[in-house]
């Protein structure tokens, strides 16, 4: 199995996200030589001006998609944490679909076969995370997720204690 | 022709029937897209003489070439177009967004709505496939309430929607064209275009690719801009917005405070870019495509307007603010929530109340005919309340709701010379007696007073002329603003980036062709851009403006500046007015009335307009 420590995956900070799309296109391009969120690995929601977030998948441990497949069209990477998509298998029933709860497996919208993300493996680093006009997109592990929600969360807490130790 | 479409739709919302025809290259090539193309397909579609409110006014929906693109801030844009029941002339209106890009990948540069359909509804534009939904559950409803509810019945959350608010439906004259929620199509009163055709909302799902002739380069030119955009061009834009202008503008006396009665607003620190990051900016959020990100977002989170959201620029904040004599933020961002929610064009939705002030202190409105709101310059409580009441159109609102001009003249009493506007559009936030280039702009602009026709403003602001003198030459200045102002709002890429087109004309000219396929040289992109403005003169004179009609608000050439400063005393004259009037009709080649002369059409390709152009030329 792969280590934690080594699973790594496209996530967006909220807090600099700005709901843009331009990984949507960026993504669309350079999978599919068009642009067209529709094709896109990664999409924006926008829920009202203050709330914006890109998602694509997050290489669950144990991956509701891959165990929703009932062709066996969906494995997962032992050695990176992808999912990887037979497409002579797929024939787009939309059982993974469902079973995402980040709605980060699409149909493809002619091929009838579902799409993911894959890290833009053939490129050696997904393009979205190079095109973010507000580096907002970040390949990590949850590990590093986790130590930056722990060092944000510190620094939160000990709010006036940095001000007084900035202007001292 | 790539970038393009390539097809034109035609909702007869009458009858229900539609049909598609493809774009004619030579329109493309001609008049670009956005307002250009707009503007054109008007012209063949309508007839002279026609009324804003009859059916037979056609209301032009465009995108751009550019538009689905990822071309930072091109991707996104799109343009109405129609006859304006402001100016009885050219209304048009561009916004940004994610509709735009939306409608050009359900396939269409075009649409256009005609007739007028017995019952509300809103059009459903999915792909290929083209409906008439009823809208009688939306009627009422504000923009972003009515996005939520057809993506709710049409179950669909990623649908763009463009809608009319209550004001649009009521047919107030400053009524705007909203999408995505935030986002308008601000002048020229087309939301109340749309009203009268009982048209509520444009929803649109479009899932065809939207590729471009020269992939490899024209990404290559995306890299390109999206580092330019991280740079100071865009500098402004990404910090303090628009805002920043406040207190530039009022150290420079051109700030118009209580309905132009001042040049300059002692709240202004107050009011300031500088306070409204500080206390109200939540976020600063981008449009589709975009690498540059300006949206301030900003909330009321104490006080009595609690709760209040909205987006801020500078020409909002001046009208309700300043403009109405008010000091307070938290007033400033309801009255464009507000604005929002009814579907009004929030500039002028300030003029007006700011001219219902001016009415309200010189005893010409008095508390009987407000309905008892004490409309006295600084009461922010009047202004939410006058603001609602035009929404509405309730009481003293139904005439506010006619826009400063024909208010004025309802009004009557002396009100005709209070309401400040341009061929009936209201005047945004340059105090044109000190800004004489500015005034020129804003005098021959094609859809009556604004700032985003010609960005002359720029010449005077900045030093590079005398602003308080008018002279020969800036004619010439402001024609050639005009022209890349023009091509900015047809190609639709953002005003905000064109600090970042270094090589301005050069570098449209290699994106218009990378994503095209067409052979286009900069001097191609000068002659598009006044191929548009001699289009839009035509327009205008089609029906029925004239050199008179490019002129000044009152105030401007009657009442000079009294606050001190270096601007004190300033007004534009008549003889000034003439002056810049011929040095710029001069420079467009057209005569002395204004009128393009035959060679300058034929110069232009435009020999099939020609006979618009003659009538008046005798």
């Amino acid at each position: 199995m792969v280590k934690i420590h080594e699973r790594k995956f496209v996530s967006a900070d909220p807090d600099k996200c700005v709901g843009c799309q331009v990984c949507e296109y960026i993504c669309s391009w350079e999978k599919e030589k068009s642009f067209n969120p529709l094709k896109s690995r990664i999409r924006v929601v926008r829920l009202n001006p203050l709330v914006n977030l890109s998602i694509s998948c997050r290489l669950c441990e144990d991956p509701p998609c891959v165990a929703a497949c009932p062709r066996d069209a969906l494995t997962q990477s032992e050695e990176t944490g992808m999912i990887m998509v037979d497409e002579d298998k797929c024939n787009g029933c939309g059982w993974c679909i469902e079973a995402c709860d980040y709605g980060a497996i699409t149909l493809h919208p002619e091929k009838k076969v579902v799409f993911v993300c894959d890290l833009c493996k053939d490129k050696g680093e997904p393009q979205c995370v190079k095109w973010c006009p507000e580096e907002a997109l970040d390949l990590v592990t949850a590990d590093v997720l986790a130590q930056k929600a722990r060092i944000a969360a510190t620094k939160k807490l000990f709010q006036e204690a940095l001000k007084t130790a900035a202007t001292s | 022709m790539q970038g393009y479409a390539g097809r034109i739709l035609h909702v007869d919302l009458a009858t229900g029937k539609t049909h598609v025809e493809p774009l004619n290259e030579a329109y493309a090539k001609k008049y670009v897209g956005g307002i250009g193309l707009g503007m054109r397909l008007w012209l063949d579609h309508s007839k002279a003489g026609v009324d804003p409110f009859s059916p037979d006014n056609p209301l032009v929906l465009t995108t751009g070439p550019i538009s689905g693109t990822v071309w930072p801030t091109g991707g996104n844009g799109h343009a109405f177009v129609a006859k304006s029941p402001q100016s009885y002339g050219v209304g048009e209106a561009k916004s940004h967004g994610s509709f735009g890009t939306e409608l050009k990948r359900a396939g269409y540069d075009a649409v256009i709505f005609k007739g007028k359909a017995e019952k509300p509804v809103y059009v459903w534009i999915d792909d290929d496939s083209i409906q008439l939904l009823d809208a009688s559950d939306l009627m009422g409803k504000s923009p972003a309430e009515t996005e939520d509810a057809i993506r709710e019945e049409l179950g669909d959350y990623y649908i763009r929607v463009a809608a009319i608010g209550l004001a649009g439906e009521k047919l107030v004259r400053i009524a705007c064209i909203i999408n995505d929620k935030t986002r308008a199509a601000g002048r020229t009163g087309l939301g109340a275009v749309m009203g009268s055709k009982n048209l509520k909302a444009i929803a649109v799902r479009g899932t065809y690719d939207v590729t471009v002739a020269k992939p490899d380069e024209f990404m290559e030119f995306v890299k390109e801009f999206h580092e330019r955009m991280k740079g100071p061009a865009t500098q402004k834009y990404r910090t303090l917005g628009t805002p920043e202008n406040v207190l530039v503008h009022n150290s420079l006396s051109c700030m118009p405070t209580r309905n132009y009665n001042n040049s300059r607003f002692e709240g202004a620190e107050k009011v300031s870019g500088e306070a409204l990051n500080e206390r109200y900016v939540a976020k600063i959020i981008g449009c589709s495509s975009c690498a540059m990100r300006c949206e301030h977002i900003c909330v009321v989170s104490e006080g009595p307007y609690k709760g209040s959201i909205s987006r801020m620029e500078y020409e909002p904040l001046w009208a309700m603010g300043p403009y109405c004599g008010i000091d307070r933020l938290d007033a400033i961002i309801k009255g464009m929530e507000l604005s929002n929610y009814y579907g009004m064009d929030s500039i002028s939705v300030g003029v007006i109340v700011g001219f219902a002030m001016d009415c309200y202190e010189k005893g010409i409105l008095t508390e009987k005919d407000t309905d008892g709101i004490d409309a006295k310059f600084g009461n922010h409580e009047a202004l939410v309340k006058l603001i609602e009441k035009t929404g509405k159109r309730e009481g003293i609102g139904d005439i506010l709701a006619e826009g400063v001009k024909i208010a004025g003249e309802k009004i009557g009493n002396g009100a005709e010379k209070l309401g400040q506007h341009i061929k009936g559009v209201e005047v945004t936030g340059y105090d044109l007696r000190c800004l004489k280039t500015a005034a020129l702009g804003f005098a021959v602009s094609f859809r009556g007073a604004d700032h985003n026709r010609h960005g002359a403003y720029a010449f005077d602001v900045k030093g590079k002329v005398n602003r308080l003198v008018a002279e020969k030459g800036r004619g010439k200045m402001v024609k050639d603003m005009e022209d890349v102002y023009a091509m900015i709002d047809s190609l639709i890429v953002c005003k905000f980036s064109r600090g970042t087109y270094y090589k301005e004309l050069e570098d449209m000219a290699k994106l218009y062709s990378l994503v095209t396929g067409f052979t286009i040289t900069p001097e191609d992109i000068k002659r598009a851009g006044e191929r548009i403005n001699n289009v839009a003169k035509l327009f205008n004179i089609r029906e029925g403006l004239r050199r008179k009609d490019d002129t000044l608000p009152y105030k401007v050439m009657h009442q000079p500046i009294t606050d001190e400063g270096s601007a004190k005393g300033a007004y534009v004259s008549q003889a000034e007015l003439d002056l810049l009037l011929d040095d710029y009709y001069a420079a467009r080649g057209w005569t002395k009335e204004g009128v393009p002369t035959t060679e300058k059409l034929k110069e232009l390709g435009m020999d099939d307009l020609i006979p618009i152009a003659e009538a008046k030329l005798e």
